[in-house]
């Protein structure tokens, strides 16, 4: 597999794993408006992983989109192991998604600078979007967190469970390394400073306690997986694997 | 005679309402950003809203259903991500038939679609299509939909 291939996958995978992930609160949601709110959010990083999909089909030459999306099993999957965490409690979710989409926006921000054209139009264009999820997930935490005795031991629990996930976002490997030479790329370790400086800002605001370093899990972008992706990919693949030639 | 069939193209686009908001048209909408002709075949180059607008595949449904019936069939799609599609390239008359149709058009200040009040609060920056925030006007109370600036 080229570089480039395994670099689009990474960005695609995060967007339609996660997703996918909260696609699974559409009528599920806390309020109708939540429930709105989750159901767009999907939609966007469906929309997003779209066009990246897109891309790697023509890198790849053969796989179309789809074949990539529902096609290919857990261990050719590249995304970040926080993204197939599962949804648990609303509070849960949204910890899931300020970690994740203040990681994405300045990811994003530095990728639409890029050298391949097609990546910075991509990453330019879900900038604009992710603008508002991050808006989204901060303005609950800070809700949550400085609500309730209740909802803040909540999502205090959630940062405390999530937070070995985040350190798999700042590494950088052959494949980051290469990318980051020919100017394609990002070199994510140099934005490990300001994801910090705005999770601590915003977990002080949000009365909640910054977890102590622990022990990381990684491997996600080379496709090591916990269980729970398989489990995931057997619902999203569902269809398309039992009737290949279903469509709609 | 090929310019004048693509500003023939042009104007039946015109008549494409966008499949969400029927009273703007694709052209209005600003997803039409070029149309070109090579041996007698015509690129339709246009660039996506929201990333997660299932309307797009609707609107190059619409289109072809649109050309064919005008007996154009020579004709395919380019979609193109960049420059990003912007709520900037609405025209002020689009702005305006918006408003009239009850939605708050793209702007810094948003406004009321039934009183016109400028004082309006944001309930939520998701609404019913990817491309609407849900508001509230604290003058007249309405709840009501204004179109994301992006
Ligand atoms: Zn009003």
């Amino acid at each position: 597999m080229s570089t480039l291939l395994k670099y689009t996958l990474r960005i695609a995978d995060n967007s339609l794993i996660l997703g996918q992930r909260m696609a699974e609160w559409c009528s599920k949601g806390p309020t109708l408006e939540e429930d709105i709110a989750m159901s767009n959010i999907a939609l966007d990083l469906f929309g997003q992983a779209n066009g990246f999909l897109e891309y790697a089909s023509k890198i790849d030459g053969q796989k179309t989109a789809d074949d990539l999306a529902f096609k290919r099993d857990a261990s050719n999957f590249y995304n970040f192991c926080l993204v197939e965490v599962e949804n648990g409690h609303f509070g849960n979710t949204m910890i899931r998604s300020l970690l994740f989409d203040t990681f994405y926006l300045l990811f994003y921000k530095e990728l639409s600078k890029s050298q391949d054209e097609n990546l910075s139009a991509l990453a330019f264009k879900s900038l604009k979007e992710i603008k508002y999820h991050f808006r989204h997930s901060q303005n609950w935490i800070i809700r949550l967190g400085d609500g309730t005795k209740e909802s803040n031991k909540k999502v205090q629990e959630s940062l405390n469970n999530l937070w070995k996930y985040t350190d798999e976002f700042f590494e950088i490997d052959n494949v980051d390394q290469i990318m980051i030479d020919q100017k394609i790329g990002v070199n994510t370790s140099l934005l490990k400073k300001e994801w910090t400086e705005i999770i601590e800002s915003t977990i002080n605001e949000a009365k909640l306690i910054k977890p102590s370093t622990i022990k990381m899990i990684t491997g996600g972008r080379d496709g090591k997986h916990s269980n729970k992706l398989s489990s995931l990919l057997k619902e999203m693949q569902y269809l398309p694997r039992k009737y290949p030639n279903a469509k709609w | 005679m090929q310019n004048g069939k693509i500003n023939k193209i042009w104007k039946l686009l015109e008549t494409v309402p966008d499949p969400e908001i029927p009273v703007i048209s694709v052209i209005d909408l600003g997803v039409i950003r070029d149309i070109t002709v090579k041996n007698n075949y015509y690129k339709i180059t246009i660039t996506p809203t929201y990333s997660g607008c299932p309307a797009m595949k609707t609107i190059q449904d619409d289109i072809k259903t649109c050309l064919k019936k005008n007996n154009i069939n020579n004709f395919d799609f380019i979609i193109k991500y960049s420059p990003a599609w912007t709520t900037d390239w609405m025209s002020k008359r689009t702005k305006d038939k918006l408003l009239k149709y009850g939605i708050s058009p793209p702007s810094d200040i948003t406004i009321c679609p039934q009183c016109k009040s400028k004082n309006t609060k944001l309930v939520s920056e998701f609404g019913a299509t990817a491309c609407k925030a849900f508001y509230k006007c604290l003058d007249c109370l309405e709840p009501f939909e204004s179109f994301k600036c992006i």
